[in-house]
């Protein structure tokens, strides 16, 4: 049997050997640093969240119906009459909170030991290309179930495109394709849901791969480990990617899918987090719910959105400060000016500043989700105040720290007193 | 380089040629694929005017009527309502109308052709979302100044009780005022008048 089976692969690859060639690229002989740590797991974590939504995405068209009188039931359908269709819902609605945490935690990890910095450029914009693409697939599939949430959802999403000058009004109507968000917006987002977005997104995970594989993977350390090549030309301080750490990325995967599972089968909505309760209503055009919220992973932006005052009777001002907050993540290799990359022998100013960045997403994000007269109002007034709503205020301030990360990088990160950067990789 | 390695200019220019042709006819084949999502026939054909029965409406209450798809509002204003709109007065960010939108015979205080039936369209201008009406008595939740008006719930824009924005709103403008006429004393028709039939 094993004489046989070698055979059968000796007949394969001598007919194509690329198989072969490419295992060895990028994976048998694909040397990673030795030192990765916990936040290296999210990256291949996230093309198995990417695999998973595929597969129950696959599942999920066969019951489902993107026509807006029977959406929503079809929907009820998958998770009462079809054997099997409450899991494979739940695992694609756990699957995509997932997917941006993941994501999220891996953008992090790219900020944490600076990732984006020469030569990974272009592996940080096909990444941020990801993230883009991964937030629209998400919002077109949101629209599906044709709930409450879905409904307003999109409509202000929509209504987003319409808020730009001159052309917006038009732009709005032409994603819509009618005058309101209808059956030929909801057919239209599940084209572009199911097979459009999709797509891109496997292009650009295979570029974001092949642009990594090319110039090697950075480290906690941000130390180039093709510096010192031992005698026999591989790093000193790289180990093969198999088998040393697809053993780990499964020990990650294992973990992951217990916490996974857990979600899925105990507690699938999170608190109306996940998946929002007023989208267990059929979506009502004339009805927007009492209180409406993104999902969570786009409140952040949501929250800067809201915080933005317009300006000479238009709202493009927020509408384009919440633009400008994702499309300022391309920048950010020309942005920072630090000679080192690592956090570890980075100084106060750089540290300071990450943290300070967090927490600021984190209130935005926690906002986002909550109306705005959630913290109150001032107790006095002043000339000022054009709104009382403390949260409004937060949000503001946060906004313009979440700005000053990003612009004045250049400045902080060029005077931060930096540590001197070892030859070899720590522990 | 030698002789046999130098482009031939006549072909390189025919691959010039034949490159942009080809580009020409991709933006070409483009068109239908752009065109198709624009709206159909007939959703530009659907969207006929409505016609409503104000002795439905009670003094101080409000109806929501669907007008090409958008919920649409009839208000029957109270004196107090009325009285409502002038103590919001100094805190609006478009009290006279001037950048917001309706028709001439409803740029007035009380943005309606009668002082007492207010319609508008129940759509934020902020970002399409339908605020919801909050009476005077909602102090506790809307704050001790409130007048009674409209609380969007997504951006927490805050209208009064002629659609006109507060400042400090993400909306920027007064709410829409449609075309609409009486065609007796009791019944209105909403989405033509006079000025335009059918607008």
């Amino acid at each position: 049997m094993g004489a046989q089976l070698r055979a059968l692969w000796g007949w394969f690859d001598s007919r194509m050997p690329s198989v072969a060639s490419e295992w060895r690229k990028h994976a048998a002989e694909y040397y990673a640093p030795k030192n990765f740590n916990f936040w290296y797991f999210f990256g291949a974590l996230a093309m198995l969240v990417l695999g998973i939504q595929i597969v129950s995405g696959i599942f999920l068209t066969m019951n489902y119906k993107p026509d807006a009188t029977l959406a929503f039931g079809s929907v009820e359908y998958i998770m009462r009459d079809v054997p099997g269709g409450w899991i494979l819902r739940y695992i694609h609605s756990t699957g995509a909170s997932a997917f941006f945490i993941v994501v999220y935690l891996h953008m992090f990890r790219g900020l944490l030991y600076g990732s984006y910095k020469q030569p990974r450029e272009l592996v940080w914009i096909f990444g941020v290309l990801i993230y883009l693409t991964l937030m629209g697939e998400a919002f077109f599939g949101y629209l599906l179930p044709w709930g409450q949430m879905s409904y307003w959802g999109a409509q202000v999403i929509v209504n987003l495109f319409g808020t730009v000058p001159v052309i917006g009004p038009d732009l709005a109507l032409w994603i819509r394709g009618d005058y309101v968000v209808s059956d030929a917006t909801l057919n239209r987002f599940f084209a572009l849901h199911v097979i459009a977005f999709p797509l891109v997104l496997l292009g650009l995970v295979v570029a974001h791969i092949l642009a990594l594989h090319d110039v090697g993977s950075n480290n906690p350390d941000g130390i180039e480990i093709k510096k010192l090549k031992g005698p026999d030309g591989h790093p000193l301080d790289g180990v093969p990617f198999h088998p040393y750490y697809t053993v780990k990325d499964f020990m990650g995967a294992v973990l992951f899918l217990i916490i996974f599972c857990f979600i899925m089968f105990f507690v699938p909505e999170v608190g109306g987090y996940f998946l929002e309760y007023n989208n267990f209503i059929p979506a009502d055009p004339l009805k927007t719910p009492p209180h409406i919220a993104p999902v969570w992973y786009f409140t952040p932006y949501y929250s800067i959105l809201r915080a933005v005052p317009p300006l000479f009777h238009s709202q493009f001002p927020g509408v384009l400060a919440m633009g400008v907050a994702t499309m300022i993540l391309f920048f950010l290799p020309w942005l920072d000016r630090s000679p080192v990359k690592s956090i570890r022998y980075r100084g106060t100013l750089y540290k300071g500043a990450l943290a300070m960045f967090v927490v600021v997403f984190l209130v935005l994000g926690y906002l986002g989700t909550e109306p705005t007269t959630v913290w109150g109002q001032f107790g006095f007034d002043a000339f000022f105040l054009d709104t009382k709503d403390v949260a409004t205020w937060v949000a503001r301030v946060c906004t313009v720290l979440y700005f000053a990360f990003f612009f004045l990088m250049p400045w902080y990160t060029a005077r931060d007193k930096v540590l001197p950067v070892p030859e070899r990789v720590t522990s | 380089m030698n002789e046999q390695e130098k482009p031939d200019k006549t072909r390189r220019n025919l691959i010039v040629a034949t490159s942009a042709v080809g580009a020409v006819a991709g933006l070409g084949a483009a068109v239908p694929f752009v065109a198709s999502m624009w709206p159909s026939e007939r959703a530009k054909a659907a969207g006929a005017p409505i016609e409503v029965d104000l002795s439905l409406i009670a003094p101080g209450e409000i109806k929501t009527f669907e007008w090409r798809g958008k919920p649409v509002w009839v208000i029957r204003r109270t004196q107090e309502m009325l009285a409502s709109l002038k103590a919001a007065e100094g805190r609006l960010s478009d009290p006279a109308s001037k950048a917001s939108e309706q028709p001439k015979y409803a740029e007035n205080e009380y943005r309606s052709q009668k002082p007492e039936i207010m319609v508008m369209e129940g759509v934020c201008t902020h970002l399409g979302c339908s605020p919801q009406m909050k009476p005077a008595d909602a102090k506790g939740e809307m704050g001790g100044d409130w007048v009674g008006g409209f609380y969007c719930p997504c951006h927490g824009s805050k209208f009064d009780l002629a659609g006109r924005v507060f400042r400090g709103a993400p909306a920027p403008v007064n709410l829409k005022v449609p075309p609409y006429e009486f065609i007796t004393d009791g019944t209105l028709v909403i989405g033509e008048d006079k000025e335009k039939k059918g607008a």
